[in-house]
């Protein structure tokens, strides 16, 4: 019965954080609300007796990713005012409406006809020990190919939002410019 | 607790984020869309991890977290140099980029 409750608690706060995440008008609103959701992902994972993953989550999401979105819409900023309008005309908005919910039904449909999902029975999951095994072990190569990709993204960010130009000049110019 | 439950949570996470990435016009919001996206595959990839109990599975979130946190970072540099070219963020008008 409790576990009923906790998992309603989590589907409320996820799907209701998730939503305003989509609508909600102001950006650093909606970078809060994705905190709120990510926070309670990991609570989710913590039912699900993945503590370690929602440690993980708590540490890389709700710590790095969001100060970094926070970061980027702060120096993204229209100066003086709000930023761009937010919202899609409203024909855009009823096809975006209608492909997710009949994307939903499609899963939906599909998740309640699989024979035999309701009869899964919960194993014992995997805790960080396994896990570390799994990973320097079974799959040590894609754990290199992981951190391979990590320090190329890191440097391609790098390279990419460098500032070309350390004289003053207008960004505009460096747009048309291209080799400024 | 049965499985359907959390799957059917992740795909209406990942529907709403759907919804969010066609909707949105700032390329901030998007990348926020996206990141509901990923969080609703990992609720998918731990419940299934739940109920096969294969360390595998939970391996494969792990992956998810640390390529959407390479995506993300890659993103908002997009985004940086974007707002420096055009002063502005917004996709739809973002056509200059073409040249």
């Amino acid at each position: 019965m409790l576990q009923y409750l906790v998992f309603a608690l989590i589907a409320a706060v996820g799907l209701l954080s998730a939503l305003a995440v989509v609508v909600w008008p102001n950006l650093i609103h909606c970078v809060l609300w994705l905190a709120l959701l990510l926070l309670d992902t990991a609570a989710a994972y913590v039912v699900l007796d993945a503590p370690f993953l929602g440690a993980i989550q708590v540490m890389l999401y709700a710590g790095g990713v969001v100060t970094l979105m926070l970061f980027a819409i702060m120096l993204t900023r229209r100066k003086g005012g709000v930023a761009v309008k937010n919202e899609s005309d409203p024909a855009r908005r009823w096809t975006a409406l209608g492909l997710a919910s009949g994307l939903f039904g499609l899963m939906a449909w599909a998740i309640l006809t699989t024979p035999g999902l309701a009869d899964a029975r919960e194993q014992p999951q995997a805790q960080a020990r396994e896990l570390a095994r799994a990973f320097l072990g079974e799959h040590v190569l894609s754990f290199e190919v992981l951190s391979i990709l990590l320090l190329a993204a890191t440097v391609g960010a790098i390279v990419i939002a460098r500032r070309r130009d350390f004289v003053g000049s207008d960004p505009p110019n460096v747009a048309q410019g291209g080799k400024s | 607790m049965t499985i359907t439950g959390y799957l059917l949570l992740g795909a209406a996470l990942f529907c709403l984020g759907i919804y969010g990435v066609l909707t949105r016009r700032t390329a901030i919001g998007i990348l926020l869309s996206i990141e509901v996206m990923a969080n609703a595959v990992n609720i998918n990839l731990v419940s299934f991890a739940r109920y096969s109990g294969s360390a595998a599975t939970e391996l494969f979130a792990v992956f998810v977290m640390a390529l959407t946190v390479a995506e993300v970072v890659v993103g908002l540099a997009l985004v940086i140099l974007v707002y420096r070219a055009l002063s502005h963020t917004n996709l739809d008008e973002a056509q200059r980029l073409r040249h």
